[in-house]
């Protein structure tokens, strides 16, 4: 089991979520820092995310869109605002108009992440932190491509171990 | 959940005095004065948050007597359960794909 717990606080609309993966600190820390490995994961198989801007850095913004099943395009943007590799990032995450520019009114995601080795540094437990700030927001989120993600989630590991085993 | 529900929904719950609201008539009944000498504001003001709570359905007002009782809706708190059970399940997918990547060695 990946996911070991995962915490909602209703009044403050913020959510915990703690996961452990065998892997070390490192491996767990480029998954976030290298674009092309976190666009395998960041969006659901329906809604795959392309990141065409990565400042990876204090202060720096990441530009992405993630493109739903009938070819539309959904844009959203990072600003980062902490890195302490391998174990720290924080950035606010939000929606973004056909330009890329920030859309102001739906609102911004605070997000941490915290790694941490385990295990004698064979494992590391990552913890992710979101809190929601106004309208609407988190439901746009929720209905890019979530319920037909969970559907192909199942698709997309048998891809992935298809691919291990021929590796 | 129409756009206009949710955009109250969001908009009571961005208060930290509101959500602390919420937090308490959601475990018991307050009367509104009762919920005003908690806070270092006046009547009014907490009559109003009260209020702009009521009209996101997140709490529910009942008269008795000369006081007005606040306690938890528990359908419109339920909306907004079910928004970050959504939100849930996207990052344990999420964790899901990682671990798979990180199979692959």
């Amino acid at each position: 089991m990946t996911v070991i717990s995962s915490t909602k606080n209703l009044e403050a609309l913020s959510f915990t979520l703690i996961a452990e993966f065998d892997a070390d600190i490192q491996r767990v820390w480029q998954l976030w820092e290298d674009p092309r490995q976190l666009e395998r994961w960041w969006g659901p198989p329906t809604w795959p995310a392309t990141f065409e801007q990565f400042d990876f850095r204090p202060g720096g913004r990441a530009g992405y869109y993630m493109t739903g099943p009938d070819g539309q395009k959904s844009r959203g943007w990072w600003h980062i605002t902490a890195v302490d590799a391998p174990k720290r990032l924080a950035f606010d995450d939000g929606f973004a108009d056909e330009k890329g520019d920030p859309v102001e009114a739906m609102g911004i995601t605070r997000g941490t992440v915290n790694l941490e080795a385990i295990s004698d540094g064979d494992r590391t437990r990552m913890t992710v932190q979101s809190t929601f700030e106004s309208e609407g927001q988190m439901q746009q989120m929720v209905e890019m491509g979530m319920e037909e993600g969970m559907k192909e989630a199942v698709g997309q590991i048998d891809a992935l171990l298809a691919e291990h085993s021929h590796a | 959940m129409s756009e206009a529900e949710l955009d109250r929904l969001f908009q009571a719950l961005a208060d930290p005095t509101r959500r602390d609201i919420v937090r308490r008539v959601t475990v018991g009944e307050y009367s509104v004065s009762g919920l005003a000498a908690l806070y270092a504001m006046s009547f009014a003001a907490v009559q109003k948050h009260v209020a702009v709570l009521e009209r996101a359905s997140l709490v529910a007002k009942q008269k008795r007597g000369r006081e007005q009782m606040v306690r938890g809706n528990h359908e419109g708190l339920q909306k907004a359960r079910r928004l970050l059970d959504e939100y849930e399940a996207i990052w344990r997918q999420r964790a899901e794909r990682i671990a798979d990547i990180l199979a692959e060695g």
